[in-house]
């Protein structure tokens, strides 16, 4: 084939005499400060973007107006003008009795929203006093075993207004059926509960690692809760698929990007394999991203998407209603760029995602307070993380504009880049199979993982930069920063409250509640409503997960 | 030939957050060294096992649950009980200034910070294991 000589554009012509007039003589007199420069997930940033480089990108077809598709400037065609994003932090610690004070501290602030962590024996689905929870009550979350642990946690605190956020995984059904039986005490109407539970098992495998049951009776839970919620509490997020975490892990922004939205394509399929309705139940599919420092990268990654979602819903699975194109996301501020080094610096790298995360147009956002990297948030450090967000939405001026990047050639070219490399790594994925296939086979563990180390490799030889550990270090500062210390007791106190919970319920309505939970389960049914039923009768959540791992077994990791 | 210096890496407690773990198993096989990963949700009785059955020379604990007071006095207990008094237990994650002085009066040789550089760790288990024919 001859070859064929491309001929240049204008737009290419004028960066190119840009080059040769101007830029060629400043470099001569004055070189860069380095040879290459990339964001923190070591891809190139180029020197200067032009119209050349956004000349392939149709403003009507690819950008479009905020509030039409493909969404990629917002879902909302009036941005925060009308409402400003959900201010929703993410606290948990000790005991219920703990955490309910710290929630309604919170919302004595101004916090729009609530979150819900829950310590290590929750999210593994053991019970407070199984040898296994020994040290780790109460030390990252709350502690829940049962419905009279989520009694107190939410005591006075309306969940028919109050939206909740739980972070909760392989157990999520189970804490799911212990939130509705608390709200159905306090005479709430299921249809008009909204939160978010999130229910992202795949991430688990991939990322976080908190797993109970294999991959697959444990995707079979999460279309149970889908199709539970789509009938009963229809206004409830019964998933929030999480790059968060596969972030943190070590991915960069665009493995990020697209693991997370491969998984919630995963969901979508599994959802409509088992009958369900994708303009029912997707649009109440709703999506969690992280905010690393990396200030571009992060926003043309939330406006890629958003795109890529939009036009996935429409084509992969001729979704028809605007709802179920739109991604709605809520996002973290990047635990793992915080220091215990100087760690008052973490209060200004928070405000710089969180702003990222904001001018990429998050639905709600959770600023980390500075002393993360040392132990879990005290009062102070929480309330320093709040105001951030108040300063950013009050006084800054960015949410008086929609989209304000929009436009911009470094912005646009960049989410053009996000969504052409997720889109690769789909075509990589779908050829496995899918992702529960890619999964069983190490891919994104594994693509994860190498990311990691050449990160930490890049940081070691100084290629990136983490002020006050690599460069402007200084004697430790971290030893001035009280910290929140959680003791022993905490697990003596629930320990005592499941022995009372215990003693005091109708045995034969747990065991038989637990028989049909297991019985739901061998059938294939849906568990939800049996879930719902043996928490009612105060089954801990140790009992219920157990039911289910003799059904189901257990996941053990492969080797990767 | 000199022997190679060989390393447990160990995850102990419910924790799931394996990427310190994994960065620090990859470096200290780079440097040359042994490494022997035990994954996920281990006890101190299956860690202090398996530092036997390999014979390790050092045992590094991955933790940032909060839970190191429990699991690491426990490790090194169990270690001792075996029999394996030069094998070394170093610890890295988020651990408390407070409890530094106190692990390493339980028998913790060294623990790490985030921050720490692998080659730092990578030096320290090459001046402090004991050398061995």
């Amino acid at each position: 084939m001859p070859e064929v000589k491309e001929i240049a554009t204008p737009e290419q012509e004028a960066v190119e005499r840009w080059e040769r007039e101007t830029l060629e003589p400043a470099l001569r007199k004055s070189p860069e400060r380095k040879q290459k420069f990339e964001t923190v997930s070591l891809d190139p940033v180029n020197r200067l973007y032009t119209p050349a480089d956004t000349a392939e990108i149709d403003y009507e077809r690819d950008t479009s107006f905020p509030g039409e598709f493909p969404y990629t400037r917002g879902i909302h065609p009036t941005g925060y003008r009308g409402r400003l994003w959900t201010m929703r932090q993410f606290a948990g610690f000790s005991t219920p009795e703990e955490t309910n004070r710290r929630f309604k501290f919170l919302m004595s602030q101004g916090q729009t929203g609530l979150s819900v962590a829950y310590d290590l024996p929750t999210l593994m689905g053991y019970d407070a006093d199984s040898a296994l929870s020994e040290g780790e009550v109460g030390k990252c979350g709350v502690a829940v075993s049962s419905l009279a642990d989520m009694e107190v946690l939410f005591d006075g605190i309306p969940l028919e207004q109050v939206t909740v956020s739980q972070t909760i995984n392989a157990p999520a059904s189970v804490l799911l059926a212990m939130y509705l039986v608390v709200a159905e005490k306090q005479g709430a109407d299921f249809r008009k509960i909204s939160g978010t539970l999130q229910n992202d098992i795949l991430k688990e495998y991939i990322a976080q690692k908190e797993w109970i049951y294999p991959i697959r009776p444990a995707m079979k839970l999460v279309v149970d809760t889908f199709e539970f919620c789509t009938k009963n509490v229809p206004k409830y997020n019964p998933i929030s698929v999480s790059g968060y975490h596969i972030r943190e892990a070590g991915a960069t922004a665009l493995q990020e990007l697209a693991f997370t939205l491969r998984d919630g394509i995963e969901y979508v399929q599994w959802g409509v394999d088992a009958g369900l309705d994708v303009d029912e139940f997707v649009p109440r599919i709703s999506f969690f991203f992280n905010a690393h420092n990396d200030f571009f990268e992060e926003i043309a990654k939330y406006r890629a998407a958003r795109r890529i979602w939009a036009r996935e819903m429409r084509e992969r699975f001729r979704a028809q209603n605007p709802r179920t194109w739109q991604l709605r996301f809520h996002t973290q501020t990047a635990g793992v760029s915080l220091t215990v080094q100087q760690p008052l610096n973490n209060i200004v790298r928070v405000a710089i995602q969180a702003l990222a995360g904001v001018l990429g147009g998050t639905q709600s956002l959770h600023t980390d307070a500075y002393d993360e990297a040392l132990a879990l948030p005290t009062d102070k450090a929480a309330l320093i993380a709040l105001r951030t967000q108040q300063i950013i939405a009050e006084e800054t001026g960015v949410a008086n504009t929609v989209d304000p990047l929009g436009g911009s050639y470094f912005v646009e070219s960049l989410t053009k880049q996000m969504e052409d490399g997720a889109l690769d790594y789909f075509r990589k994925i779908d050829a496995m199979g899918g992702m529960v296939e890619s999964i069983e086979k190490g891919f994104p563990q594994r693509e994860t993982q190498e990311s990691a180390y050449r990160y930490q490799k890049a940081v070691e030889r100084g290629e990136q930069t983490i002020v006050g550990v690599n460069k402007y270090a200084m004697d430790d500062e971290s030893a001035t920063v009280d910290i929140l210390v959680i003791d022993e007791a905490v697990r003596e106190h629930q320990v005592e409250r499941l022995e009372q919970t215990r003693s005091r319920r109708d045995a034969g309505a747990v065991s038989n509640s637990l028989d049909k939970l297991r019985r739901a389960a061998r059938d294939g049914d849906n568990t939800m409503p049996a879930t719902i039923e043996a928490v009612r009768a105060y089954a801990t959540l140790g009992e219920i997960c157990s039911a289910l791992r003799d059904v189901y077994g257990v996941y053990e990791e492969p080797a990767f | 030939m000199e022997r190679r210096i060989r390393v447990l890496v160990a995850k102990p407690g419910l924790d799931g957050h394996d990427r310190g773990a994994k960065v620090i198993a990859r470096a200290l096989r780079d440097a040359g060294m042994e490494v022997i990963y035990t994954g996920l949700r281990q006890t101190p009785e299956m860690i202090a096992a398996a530092a036997l059955q390999e014979d390790v020379d050092a045992v590094g604990v991955s933790i940032l649950s909060g839970a190191h007071n429990t699991l690491c006095p426990r490790i090194v207990e169990l270690l001792r009980e075996r029999g394996m008094d030069d094998c070394l237990v170093v610890v890295g994650g988020i651990i408390p200034k407070e409890d530094i002085a106190r692990l390493k009066g339980q028998g913790v040789s060294e623990v790490f910070l985030p921050g720490t550089s692998t080659e730092e760790i990578v030096n320290f288990l090459r001046e402090n294991v004991q050398p061995r024919t």
